[in-house]
């Protein structure tokens, strides 16, 4: 049955029945319930909360955790993501599994609590140091905060790799029907964790190669593993763009405001669609591109100042022209604003 | 006739071959006369006599003992700079019966990682700290550490350390041993063969703590570094002896176990802990359910206290429970602090887009700032339901209806200003014909389980609508079909 | 028959002379001559050993120094003892 659900609360959940039973983090708003809803529910299924002293030290919580082989995660917002780009760097050299939830706000520096998508940057290229990627994927509902949040265990382990949950403060504080069923999940084995036992004692988590050659024969093998994730993970969603001369691009929160654009362009004449990468990194260029095949026109809508939009343009490779538009600072655009929007930019269309 | 039996060899607890490392594979990377080898030596031997080996975790720091792990045939983790007491609290609370040691020198544990020692340390993490406190930065070639002592040259510190400038060599041991939960903390020296001996109890010591579960423990080791210092071995380990000493004194800062008594966490299964019930309904038992209702979009705003996200959300449970598609938004932003608060809420038959509503069907003001920012936001056909006697004379609107009603003096006449809200609720159910009554009557005693206030709700949701029943709304007519369609 | 005797790795030595200095006999010294790694590798030198294990303790290396004894093994924490007084 449907359980009214704050969309932070829904990752908890999820988390939980993704056989996540440790969970380290520091509270910020607007990503504090995952933190509130892990002290509360995770310990009465067995496991671990820690509120830790910082993100720096949380994240290093979650390498600990992930050494051990356990399903780990955490949880924070802007201000406190940039704090966890060092652990990251490191889980992602040391090739650990877990999973970061940014509930996305204003920023920079201390900016505002209201939500932005202003960490596209930072998570899917690589905030912290070093040549890695962290999978990302992008929730626009409570149902999908949950169900993203188990596929987001299930890559992690699958790749030994972070993965982020990156959503919106809208998506986190929203609440929306969710509906959870019973399932067990599939823990793959760990041969490689750190468990204090004589099978694993021979075994080594680190990020420190120290010679040349040893350093880059790792990155290579890294930079493998991320081009395999970009042939087998990208994932995305369309609606009414078969027949588009206009393609509208959003992903989270966004994504829902250009779905109701779509139809009132529509119900004006203007045959518009939409496509909403679901997975951020790997970002799914090709889907797109072929998406974008017969429009005359793209436009990305994003909270911030446009940064998808360099991975759209990417993906057409200057083929089609690729507009935009952005609200800062917590103002989310609403369905007719991103209509008017639209047709000020392609008035030779309408 | 006598024979030589070994009685002092490489401990088992070592490696046989350093094959993690490059070269030379049968020596440590550390310079002749380190400290290092020989805490490394004392751990090793530790170990071995408490029979926990194939137990242990070493966390490596970063600095010149980044590689232990090229030594100790031991489960191994290497950590970010300082970060070791925050992986090493993670791997322990993983594998409660493993020994954990976190390995540490003096940039790391009281420079970049203070607040990891100190939490690790202030939480009482089960986990055994080693320490290796040399006054200097050794790896990245002899900078000043928090150790360094007032006067001390260091590459970062060319005139000596100046209090004026770098302050004081920082004591971690006493600072540590101010804390509630530290079982064991102690200081030794690896000075002279008899100090190095009792080095070697206290490292025992301490790992024998952890294997009873006794806490947090550290020992603090003063350690020459011969290369940096520029001194030959045998005189850095006599400046240890004779300079950082004085300094830093040794002995026992804490030595017992702290005393609280544990709260246990109820155990729940995990469906009853998710809140998973029932089946689901097939789409035709949904459709059924929802001709009942009707599809609005609705904004609540007031004052934080007047329960104006609750009665959001009590919509939206509402909408759920007749099988609607629903959302429910707050404002989180910065009006969540200053005393004011909002929410929108979208009853749908259908998959809903944007959850933020800019122009609603329906406003429940509960007050009249709220009524002035949102009442020219709602729609042509919509509804305003207010929270007072009238409209402020300066208010009208064109092709909305209004209702006025006066919740909180309704509310005090029931018994409790609370049920404000209620009220509305009871208003808009009649207004708005959008969801049945006895479900509110449902909801609400779910949500509330003080019996008094349930019987106030039920009454509080009957005034609303009879208030509303007697009460034409200004500018449309009421009924089933009155407006916001 | 000196109690004791003490082998050091010649290879694994880096001629600190911790050992040479802590040696309550007096009974290490450097050699003259360079190892394969150029340093100065210490040794024992006088038939003096009494197999206390003083020198396996300073000495930072794990496995330079390895200590033998005539006497039936005893708890290697007595020997310590009796030798640190």
């Amino acid at each position: 049955m449907r359980q009214l659900c704050k969309g932070n609360v829904a990752i908890v959940k999820a988390a939980i029945m993704a056989g996540c039973r440790t969970y380290y983090g520091y509270p910020i708003t607007p990503a504090s319930e995952i933190a509130e809803y892990a002290a509360l529910l995770i310990p009465q299924a067995g496991g671990t909360f820690v509120q830790a002293e910082s993100e720096v030290s949380a994240i290093n919580m979650v390498y600990g955790a992930a050494s051990a082989g356990e399903r780990v995660m955490t949880g924070s917002s802007g201000p406190g993501i940039s704090l966890m780009q060092e652990g990251i760097s490191y889980l992602a050299s040391a090739e650990l599994p877990c999973v970061i939830a940014d509930i996305m706000r204003s920023g920079p520096g201390l900016g505002n609590i209201s939500p932005e998508q202003s960490d596209y940057f930072a998570m899917t290229k690589g905030g912290g140091h070093g040549c890695y990627r962290n999978i990302v994927l992008a929730p626009s509902s409570v149902q999908e905060m949950a169900s993203l949040t188990m596929l987001a265990f299930e890559l992690a382990d699958k790749y030994r790799n972070p993965a982020v949950l990156l959503a919106d403060g809208f998506v986190g504080q929203m609440m929306e029907p969710l509906e959870l069923e019973m399932i067990e999940p599939v823990i793959p084995e760990k041969p490689w964790a750190v468990k204090g036992t004589k099978e694993t004692r021979q075994n080594l988590i680190s990020s420190i190669h120290l010679t040349n050659d040893m350093m880059e024969e790792h990155i290579r093998k890294l930079e493998k593993k991320y081009i395999a994730i970009e042939a087998a993970e990208c994932r995305w969603e369309t609606y009414r763009a078969e027949d588009a001369e206009v393609l509208l691009v959003g992903y989270g929160i966004i994504s829902r405001v250009l779905r109701s654009t779509v139809d009132l362009a529509r119900q004006h004449g203007v045959k518009a669609g939409l496509f909403r990468p679901i997975s951020l990194w790997p970002f799914p260029s090709k889907a797109l591109a072929a998406a974008a095949k017969n429009v005359q026109k793209l436009m990305v809508v994003e909270l911030s100042t446009g940064q998808m939009v360099e991975d759209v343009r990417l993906a057409v490779n200057g083929q089609k022209p690729v507009e935009f538009y952005g609200r800062m600072g917590g103002n989310v655009p609403s369905a007719e604003e991103c209509q008017a929007e639209l047709f000020a930019r392609m008035e030779v269309l309408v | 006739m006598s024979e030589y039996k070994v009685t002092q060899s490489k401990a088992p607890v070592f490696f046989e071959y350093f094959d993690r490392k490059d070269e030379n594979r049968h020596q440590t990377h550390y310079c002749p006369g380190c400290g290092h080898g020989v805490a490394h030596k004392l751990i090793a031997e530790a170990l071995g006599d408490l029979g926990v080996q194939e137990d242990t975790i070493v966390v490596s720091p970063v600095g010149c003992s980044v590689f232990a792990y090229y030594y100790f045939n031991t489960g191994n983790v290497q950590a970010a700079h300082g970060r070791a007491p925050a992986v090493a609290t993670a791997l322990k609370r993983s594998n409660p019966k493993a020994t954990v040691i976190s390995y540490q020198g003096d940039g790391d544990l009281a420079a970049i990682g203070t607040a990891e020692i100190v939490h690790a340390a202030n939480r009482g993490e089960n986990i055994t700290v080693f320490f290796v406190n040399n006054s200097i930065y050794g790896m990245t070639g002899g900078q000043m550490a928090p150790t360094t002592l007032v006067g001390q040259e260091s590459t970062t510190s060319p005139w000596g350390r100046r209090p004026n400038n770098e302050g004081f060599p920082i004591k971690m041991s006493e600072m540590l041993a101010t804390l509630e939960a530290p079982a064991y903390i102690e200081r030794v020296a690896l000075s002279d063969a008899k100090h190095i001996l009792q080095a070697r109890k206290a490292v025992h010591k301490a790992l024998e703590l952890q294997k009873q579960g006794a806490g947090f423990t550290m020992v603090e080791i003063l350690s020459p570094c011969p290369t940096i210092l520029k001194m030959e071995p045998v005189v850095a380990r006599q400046w240890v002896h004779d300079v950082l000493t004085k300094h830093f004194p040794l002995g026992v800062f804490r030595d017992h176990k702290p005393e609280f008594t544990p709260v246990d966490v109820p155990q729940k299964p995990i469906a009853e802990l998710l809140g998973i019930t029932g089946s689901k309904l097939t789409e035709e038992e949904k459709h059924s359910r929802r001709q009942h209702t009707r599809a609005k979009t609705i904004k609540v705003a007031g004052f934080g206290g007047q329960g104006v996200l609750l009665l959001g959300q009590l919509i939206a449970e509402m909408g759920m429970r007749e099988h609607m598609e629903v959302s429910w938004l707050p404002s989180y932003g910065p009006e969540m602090r200053s005393g004011s608060a909002n929410c929108s809420v979208t009853l749908s038959h259908e998959r809903i887009g944007a959850p933020v509503i800019t122009r609603p069907e329906v406003l429940v003001a509960m007050n009249e700032p709220s009524l002035r920012k949102f009442g020219a936001t709602v729609k042509t056909g919509g509804v305003i339901l207010y929270n007072g006697r009238a409209l402020p004379e300066d208010l009208h609107y064109e092709g909305v209806s209004v209702a006025c009603i006066p919740a909180s003096e309704i509310a005090d006449q029931i018994g409790s200003a609370r049920v404000a809200n209620v009220i509305m609720l009871g208003a808009l159910l009649e207004a708005t014909d959008c969801l049945p009554f006895t479900t509110a009557s449902h909801v609400l005693a779910n949500f509330v389980k003080n019996q008094k206030l349930a019987e106030m709700n039920e009454k509080a949701l009957a005034a609303g609508r009879d208030f509303l029943d007697k009460e034409i709304l200004v500018g449309a007519v009421a009924g089933p079909d009155g407006c916001g369609e | 028959m000196a109690k004791g005797k003490v082998v050091v790795n010649q290879d694994e030595c880096k001629g600190c002379g911790l050992c040479v200095e802590s040696c309550p006999q007096k009974g290490m010294a450097l050699r003259e001559e360079l190892n394969h790694y150029g340093v100065h590798p210490a040794q024992q030198v006088e038939d003096v050993c009494t197999g206390c294990g003083i020198c396996y303790y300073v000495c930072p290396e794990p496995g330079a120094i390895v200590v033998y004894k005539v006497v039936a093994e005893a708890p290697r924490s007595e020997v310590l003892n009796a030798a640190t007084v």
